[in-house]
């Protein structure tokens, strides 16, 4: 009893240190984002490296996430036979839930693992006090650079996987449903107003600073050597995930009931 | 000049500093000496401004680094280089660009003139014209005099050496102790030097101080450490297996 009490108030107290960290983090980045000078060659690489890097596996899972929205949709709705509102039904749920997550996922799982390795290794070769003894502020030179790619890329990223899956969609529905082609897409663009897609790109925004806060703050706190890196990479994918999807819930809660 | 008074550092329980007081004077190559894990490093860290003091005092330049902002403390750091014991050379970099990191970040300066000056210093270590190598392709030694030479690039006043001839062969180590006293002579620059390996001690040395327990034990030029009679320099510089020091491991294990 005693020993599980125990390992309550130690986890209690690691949770508390990471979100105390978390945002002792977040709040240098900021402060350091308006900091000049402005490093956009850094930023650029970022964006490149978590935008334009990421759009292959987008691509492939945002496709048959599609694909797969439509045939389920199928399956119900051939029964009533309204296969028709497939096209509404797969945009609706790209645009307003799957895309913005799906793709914060494997963002996450890609970039953000890269990222809590790359700081982690950095930690553990000492090339972060190189950095500051060179008179370099690892957060502005490490952070604030991912933080600005990822808060951008993402949305950037999550309205490409929106019109993949919409396209995915459509090969299903036209290509096997017989469906025709205008109706498919007049049906999509019906459905969908503006707070739709709103809601979606926001909550992606809130996502890319999710994966680069964690993943950055994992990454510093790396100790020992490769084992540490294996550990912090793996927390930072899981932590990501975790707050991703409590992000969301808030979110579309927040869009649910305060701006109906 | 380099002063440190009555510092104490502790990592959780483990004290690591417990009241060192420390001085360099301007121009001079002082060595820290001590056993692995004595603080020597930790010292350094100190001097350079990555970790803080729990108590104490370090003045650099005449500058008290606790009251520094950040903003000063960057200006004071471009004038001070740590070399560390591994390189910490930036993996994503060529040896080009770590060479001039330090110019390219802060200093308002010309690409041709950056160039130059990492060519400079790589001639300088010995390793001229491999800007274009990457640190995966050197071996320790080179990462080590790689490391130097982005050290000196920005033309520092003090250099810090963390253990510069550790995990290397004994012709490079003699190279890098070559290295340290003609940087020492040319730039005129002030060095510490940490190393527990006595023989780059008494070659690169104006002065040797011994670490012992987290506090400086025992200060003097070379031949005065050599001749020293404390027991625990004794058995340290003679590299004795039995002694005060060893004695102490064993009562506290």
């Amino acid at each position: 009893m005693r020993k599980f009490l125990s390992d309550i108030g130690s986890s209690t107290i690691s949770f508390l240190y990471f979100l105390g960290g978390l945002a002792n983090l977040s709040a240098r980045t900021v402060y350091w984002t308006f900091l000049p000078p402005f490093k956009w060659q850094r930023f650029l690489e970022e964006a490149k490296k978590a935008g334009v890097e990421s759009l292959p596996i987008v691509t492939l899972v945002s496709l048959f996430i599609g694909i797969i929205l439509a045939l389920q949709s199928a399956y119900q709705l051939q029964r009533l036979g309204s296969e028709m509102y497939i096209a509404s039904l797969v945009a609706l749920s790209l645009v307003r839930e799957l895309g913005p997550v799906i793709t914060a996922l494997v963002v996450a799982g890609r970039v953000g693992a890269a990222i809590a390795a790359e700081i982690g290794s950095m930690q553990v070769t000492e090339q972060i006090d190189a950095l500051e003894t060179l008179a370099t502020n690892p957060i502005k030179y490490l952070v604030v650079p991912r933080f600005l790619a990822l808060s951008l890329m993402l949305p950037l990223l999550t309205l490409y996987a929106n019109i993949i899956g919409i396209v995915g969609g459509y090969l299903i529905c036209v290509m096997k449903l017989g469906v025709s082609a205008s109706m498919y897409f007049t049906l999509t663009f019906d459905s969908l107003v503006f707070k739709d897609l709103f809601s979606g790109l926001f909550k992606t925004v809130i996502f890319g600073m999710i994966i680069a806060f964690v993943c950055c703050f994992e990454g510093f706190n790396v100790e020992g050597g490769a084992e540490g890196v294996g550990k912090a990479t793996t927390h930072a994918v899981v932590a990501s995930f975790i707050l991703i999807i409590m992000a969301d819930c808030f979110i579309t809660a927040l869009f649910y009931f305060i701006f109906p | 000049m380099i002063e440190a008074y009555n510092i104490h550092k502790s990592f959780g329980a483990h004290k690591v500093l417990d009241g060192l007081s420390f001085k360099v004077a301007t121009g001079t190559t002082c060595v820290i000496i001590g056993r692995s894990g004595c603080g020597k490093s930790v010292f350094l860290k100190h001097v350079v401004g990555i970790l803080k003091p729990d108590s104490g005092q370090v003045i650099v330049g005449g500058k008290d680094l606790s009251i520094l902002s950040d903003q000063a403390m960057d200006v004071l750091r471009l004038k001070i280089a740590l070399v560390f014991q591994g390189g910490a050379l930036f993996d994503s970099m060529s040896v080009g660009e770590n060479v001039g990191f330090g110019l390219t970040e802060h200093l308002k300066i010309d690409s041709q003139e950056v160039l130059q000056r990492v060519e400079e210093s790589l001639c300088l270590v010995g390793l001229a014209g491999i800007q274009n190598l990457m640190p995966s392709e050197l071996s320790g030694g080179m990462k080590k005099r790689v490391a130097l030479a982005r050290a000196i690039c920005v033309k520092p006043e003090i250099i810090l050496y963390d253990e510069p001839t550790t995990g290397v062969d004994p012709i490079t180590a003699d190279a890098i102790n070559e290295l340290i006293r003609s940087l020492h002579d040319k730039l005129k620059v002030t060095s510490v030097v940490v190393t527990h390996d006595m023989k780059s001690a008494y070659m690169v040395a104006d002065r040797i101080a011994m670490m012992y327990q987290g506090k400086i034990i025992a200060e003097g030029t070379p031949d005065e450490i050599q001749a020293s009679e404390d027991p625990v320099v004794h058995q340290f510089i003679n590299g004795l297996s039995k002694g005060p020091i060893t004695e102490t491991i064993g009562n506290s294990g």
